[in-house]
C-alpha cells in the first residue's frame, strides 16, 4: 500500500480513505480523530469524535457537552480497528491528553504526531517514539535558532525578578490550555508556595488539571472584591496573553509583563509585544528535538505540517530522508 | 558570564529608569570584582576589546552549519549576533566544565592576536550557552545597545553606595577599569579613591525652571541675567598637558572637537555653551551644531563649515585655584580676565543682560534679539558653584514653546504602568492641495497629559480604531472626525527621514482640543515656515544640512 493512499490532505484535514476518518479536521466531518484539545485541532460540530478521555473532557469544557453527536475514548496504546485500519493513540507530551495517532494498514504505518514535545512536563504523559514508515511532524519551531532552554531556569528568572521587584505584580501571559498549568506546576516544583492568581479564562481548565491529580497548589481568582481593593504587589498572576493588553490589567500595580512562549527566544518578538520578562517555555519541540525525533522513528519519509516547513525539509534532504510539506491549512500555533 | 548576559537581556527590555537602576544595583551587589567592573565598563562604553568584523563571525558559523539552514535562520531573526548565538552548535558533552567568566572572556580576547582571534572566539562560544554567546558576540562586534547611558550607570552606582551621583562623576575619569577601588569605597571598605589623573571633570551646577510664584519670592536686585543660548553645555578642562572637553554628564567628547582643543591654551576649567559659528557675528542653530555631535572623525571641510566655539559663563578652576566656593560675581571677574588670554573665535564671554525688574526681563525673554536664544538664565550674584540642582541660586526662564494643532493618527501601547494604555501618540498635520488634503505625521509624543486625560485618549483610541498592527492602532483621522492635539515643542529640524521633512524637538501634548474639528488643525506649510525662520540664522543658512535630532 502506498502511503498517500492511506492518508492524504483534503480541505477538511488529513483523510484516511480505507478507514473513512479525518485527523484533526478543521471543518465538521462525519468521523474525526483528535490529537489534542487546542482549538485549531479540536473543533466542535463533528458527528463522532475519537480522542483520549482527557481530550474529550477538555473539548466538553470548552464547547459544552454537545460538541459532537457521539464520542469514544481511546486508551493509550490500545489498538482500535476502523474499517480494517488499525489505529493506536500514544502520548505526545504536548498538553494534558495529547496523543500521536498511529495509522496502520496493509503493512504501512504512518504516525500523525500532532503537536509534541520531548521535555519532561509534570502536567502530561511523556512522548513515546513510535517506529513507522512515514512520520508526520509539526514544524512550529523548525528553525535551527529555536532551542528551548531548561524550563526550570526560566522559572528561576521569574522568581528572581519577583524577589527583586516586590512592589510590582508579575503578569505571566500563558495560553489557557497547557502552558498556563505547566507554568503553575513549575512554580510549585520550584518551591513557590504563595497563592497564584489566575484570570477567569483559566479557571475551568486549571480545576480540571487539579482533578486529574496535577498539583497546582492554591489558585485564587485575580479579581477585585467588591468594595475592597486587593493589593497584588508581589503577586504572580497568570492569564491569557491577550488579557494583558486589555483594561483588565489595570488593577495590577506597575505590572511586569511576562510571556511564557517558545517565541520569546527571539528578542525582537519580545520587544514588539512589549514583554519585559520573556520566559522561553514551549509546549512544542525545538529544532534539536524535532530532528532527534525524526531519527528515532526510523521513518524513511517525513511529512511536515504547519510551521516553518522549508528548514525541516532541507534538513531531511541533507540526511537522505525523503520529505515534503503537507500544506494543511487552518492550524495556528495556539499553545505557544 | 551568565549573570552578565541575563543583566543585558533584562536591561534591554526594561523600560523604566528605576527598574534599570535596580537591575544594575543588584548586579553590582551580587557580582564579584573584577567582573562587575568589566560589565560596568562595557555598559558605559569604556571597555576596550579586540573587535571582530561581522564577515568573520559569519565565516566562523558557516564552517559549522549548512548555509541554506543558516540563511533561513538569519532571514527569520534579522540580527547577525543573535542568529549566530542561537545556531552555534552545542559542544558535545563536556557539561561539567564551567562557562567562562566575563573577565576570562575579556582577557582571552585581548590576548589573542589578529591571526588567532577567530579561533579564540570560537573556543569561547563553544564553552558558553546561548545568552552568554550573545553577550560575547555583542562585546566583540561593538555596542551593547541596552538602553543604559553612562549617566544612568553612574546613578546606579550612586544608589548602590548611597552617594551623590556628582561625586561619582567627579571621580569617574580618574578611575581605572575594573573600578575595584570605586566599589571598595561604595561598599564602605575603603576611603574615597584619590584621583591621580589630570584634567578631571567637575560636576556641573544646574538650574531650575522658573515656576509660578518663584520670582515673587526673590529680589531682582540680587540676581544677574544672561541669555540662554541653544547649544550644549560643556566643560573645557586643560591641565598638565591634557585637554578635555566634557558633556554635562561628564562624558569625554574631546575627540569630536580637535579644532576647539587646539585653542585650549590654558590651565583651568571653563563652563559654557558649545555653539557653531564665529563670534561675535555668527551663531549657528542647534541643527548646525548637530553636524558636529557624535562624530568619530571630523573632516577638514566639516571643521570649516561648522566651526565650534564655547560661549563661556563660568570659571571653575583658574590655574591651581579652585574658584567654585567664590561668589558668582567674583568668579565672573576672574572669567573675564581669563578669557582675555584666549582666542576669541573659540572662547567668548556670555554677556550680562541688564534688566530693571522681572517684568522687564520677561519682555526680553519673550522677544530675544537672536533666534538661537531660547530664554534667559537668572543667577544669584552671591552664589557659590555647587554640583547638582540646588533650588534658588540658578533659574532658567525659557521662551514659551511653539505649539501646533495636530491630529492623532496612530497610538501605541505603553510599557510598565502604561502597558494597558495606548499612551504613545503619532500625530500629523494637513498637507496637499485643498481638494485632496491628507495628514502627514510630524511627530510622536508620550507625555504632557494628566492620568485622567490619558484615560480619555485611551478610550478614544479604542473606540476609533480602524486598523491594528501589533501594539499599534491606526485611529480614525479624516476631515470630518479626529482628535486634535495641541502639541508643544522647542523647535524644528530638517529631516529627510520623515515624509513630512521635519522633526520636532521635545514634542509633548499640551492640550486636548476635543472642541476643535479635525479639518481645522494646522497645515504643514505653517511648520515649514517656522523651520525657515529658524534656519536663517546669523546671516548664514544651514545649507544642505540633513541632520535629525536624536
Amino acid at each position: 500500500m502506498r502511503a498517500r493512499d492511506l492518508l492524504h490532505p483534503r480541505p477538511e484535514g488529513l483523510y484516511c480513505p480505507p478507514g473513512d476518518f479525518f485527523i484533526d479536521p478543521v471543518r465538521p466531518v462525519d468521523r474525526a480523530l483528535i490529537t489534542h484539545g487546542h482549538s485549531d485541532h479540536a473543533r466542535a460540530g463533528h458527528r463522532s469524535v475519537l480522542a483520549t478521555r482527557q481530550t474529550l473532557d477538555i473539548m466538553a469544557l470548552r464547547y459544552g457537552d454537545g460538541f459532537a453527536a457521539t464520542t469514544q475514548a481511546a486508551l493509550p496504546g490500545e489498538r482500535l480497528d476502523l474499517g480494517g485500519v488499525s489505529v493506536t493513540f500514544r502520548p505526545a507530551g504536548h498538553v494534558l491528553g495529547s496523543a500521536q495517532i498511529a495509522v496502520e494498514h496493509g503493512g504501512m504505518r504512518i504516525v500523525a504526531s500532532g503537536d509534541y514535545k520531548r521535555r519532561a512536563d509534570a502536567t502530561c504523559a511523556p512522548f513515546e517514539p513510535i517506529a513507522c514508515d512515514v512520520f508526520i511532524t509539526e514544524a512550529t519551531f523548525a528553525l535551527p535558532v529555536f532551542r528551548h532552554p531548561d524550563d526550570r531556569g526560566e522559572i528561576a528568572v521569574l522568581l528572581r525578578s519577583a524577589g527583586q521587584f516586590p512592589e510590582r505584580a508579575h503578569l505571566v501571559g500563558a495560553y489557557a490550555l497547557g502552558k498556563a498549568q505547566r507554568v503553575m506546576s513549575l512554580l510549585r516544583q520550584a518551591g513557590y508556595d504563595r497563592p497564584i492568581y489566575i484570570h477567569g479564562a483559566l479557571q475551568k481548565l486549571s480545576a480540571y488539571y487539579q482533578l486529574q491529580g496535577i498539583d497546582l497548589g492554591a489558585l485564587l481568582p485575580a479579581t477585585l472584591e467588591p468594595g475592597g481593593k486587593r493589593d497584588f504587589a508581589g503577586a504572580i498572576v497568570v492569564g491569557p496573553p491577550s488579557a494583558f493588553a486589555d483594561r483588565w490589567a489595570r488593577r495590577f500595580p506597575d505590572p511586569v509583563s511576562c510571556f511564557a512562549s517558545g517565541w520569546m527566544r527571539i528578542r525582537q518578538r519580545a520587544k514588539q509585544r512589549g514583554v519585559e520578562l520573556p520566559l522561553i517555555i514551549s509546549d512544542h519541540s525545538d529544532w534539536d528535538e524535532l530532528t532527534q525525533t525524526i531519527r528515532e522513528t526510523g521513518a524513511s519519509e517525513v511529512w511536515v505540517t504547519h510551521g516553518r516547513e522549508e528548514a525541516l525539509v532541507r534538513w531531511c534532504e541533507l540526511k537522505g530522508i525523503s520529505a515534503r510539506p503537507l500544506h494543511l491549512v487552518g492550524y495556528e500555533d495556539e499553545g505557544d | 558570564m551568565n549573570r552578565f548576559a541575563e543583566l543585558l537581556d533584562r536591561l534591554v527590555l526594561t523600560p523604566s529608569r528605576n527598574g534599570k537602576i535596580r537591575l544594575l544595583r543588584d548586579y553590582f551587589a551580587d557580582t564579584p570584582d573584577p567582573d562587575r567592573g568589566l560589565a560596568l565598563a562595557a555598559i558605559t562604553g569604556d571597555l576596550d576589546i579586540a573587535a571582530v568584523k561581522p564577515a568573520m563571525l559569519r565565516a566562523l558559523v558557516m564552517e559549522r552549519m549548512d548555509d541554506v539552514l543558516f540563511g533561513y535562520s538569519y532571514d527569520y531573526v534579522g540580527d547577525l549576533a543573535e542568529t549566530v548565538s542561537l545556531v552555534w552548535p552545542e559542544p558535545a558533552a563536556d557539561a561539567a566544565k564551567p562557562s567562562p567568566t566575563l573577565s576570562e572572556v575579556v582577557s582571552s580576547l585581548n590576548a589573542a592576536g589578529r591571526a588567532n582571534g577567530p579561533r579564540v572566539l570560537a573556543a569561547l562560544l563553544d564553552a558558553s550557552d546561548i545568552p552568554a554567546r550573545y553577550a560575547i558576540i555583542k562585546l566583540v562586534t561593538g555596542g551593547l545597545r541596552v538602553g543604559v547611558s553612562a549617566r544612568l550607570a553612574k546613578q546606579a552606582l550612586a544608589e548602590y553606595g548611597s552617594k551623590d551621583v556628582a561625586e561619582i562623576e567627579e571621580l569617574w575619569h580618574g578611575l581605572d577599569i575594573p573600578y575595584s577601588a570605586l566599589f571598595a569605597w561604595l561598599e564602605g571598605r575603603a576611603g574615597r579613591p584619590e584621583p591621580l589623573a589630570k584634567a578631571l571633570f567637575r560636576p556641573v551646577m544646574l538650574s531650575h525652571p522658573v515656576e509660578d510664584g518663584d520670582l515673587a519670592r526673590i529680589e531682582a536686585g540680587d540676581y544677574v541675567a544672561e541669555w540662554k543660548w541653544d547649544g550644549i553645555r560643556v566643560q573645557a578642562v586643560a591641565e598638565g598637558g591634557l585637554r578635555r572637553l566634557y558633556s554635562r554628564t561628564g562624558d569625554d567628547i574631546s575627540g569630536a572637537f580637535p579644532d576647539l582643543a587646539e585653542a585650549m591654551t590654558f590651565t583651568g576649567a571653563l563652563d559654557g555653551e558649545l555653539l557653531v559659528g564665529r563670534p561675535p557675528g555668527w551663531v549657528g542653530s542647534f541643527t548646525d551644531l548637530q553636524q558636529r555631535l557624535n562624530r568619530k572623525s571630523v573632516p577638514p571641510k566639516m571643521r570649516q563649515k561648522y566651526p565650534v566655539f564655547v560661549r563661556c559663563y563660568d570659571l571653575l578652576q583658574d590655574g591651581g585655584a579652585d574658584l567654585r566656593p567664590l561668589p558668582f560675581l567674583e568668579r565672573r571677574i576672574r572669567l573675564e580676565a581669563f578669557l582675555s588670554q584666549l582666542d576669541p573665535a573659540r572662547f567668548d564671554l556670555s554677556q550680562i543682560v541688564g534688566f530693571d525688574g522681572w517684568e522687564a526681563l520677561e519682555a526680553m525673554r519673550k522677544a530675544p534679539p537672536h533666534p538661537v536664544i531660547e530664554g534667559v538664565m537668572i543667577k544669584q550674584a552671591s552664589s557659590a558653584y555647587v554640583a547638582g540642582r540646588p533650588k534658588g541660586p540658578w533659574f532658567k526662564w525659557k521662551r514659551d514653546p511653539y505649539t501646533v494643532d495636530a491630529v492623532l493618527m496612530y497610538a501605541q501601547r505603553g510599557h510598565g504602568k502604561r502597558s494597558s494604555f495606548y499612551s504613545d501618540y503619532t500625530f500629523g498635520v494637513w498637507s496637499g492641495p485643498p481638494e485632496a488634503e491628507e495628514l502627514v505625521p510630524v511627530g510622536k509624543a508620550y507625555f504632557g497629559f494628566t492620568d485622567e486625560e490619558l484615560r480619555q485618549i485611551d478610550k478614544y483610541v479604542r473606540d476609533n480604531t480602524i486598523e491594528r498592527f501589533g501594539p499599534v492602532r491606526s485611529v480614525r483621522a479624516d476631515r470630518t472626525s479626529g482628535l486634535v492635539l495641541e502639541v508643544a515643542f522647542e523647535g524644528l529640524n530638517h529631516s529627510p527621514r520623515h515624509r513630512s521633512g521635519i522633526a520636532m524637538r521635545f514634542p509633548r501634548i499640551s492640550r486636548l482640543r476635543w472642541d476643535k474639528p479635525s479639518a481645522e488643525a494646522d497645515r504643514l506649510e505653517t511648520l515649514k515656515a517656522l523651520l525657515d525662520t529658524q534656519a536663517h540664522v546669523g546671516g548664514r543658512g544651514q545649507g544642505d544640512s540633513d541632520t535629525l535630532i536624536s
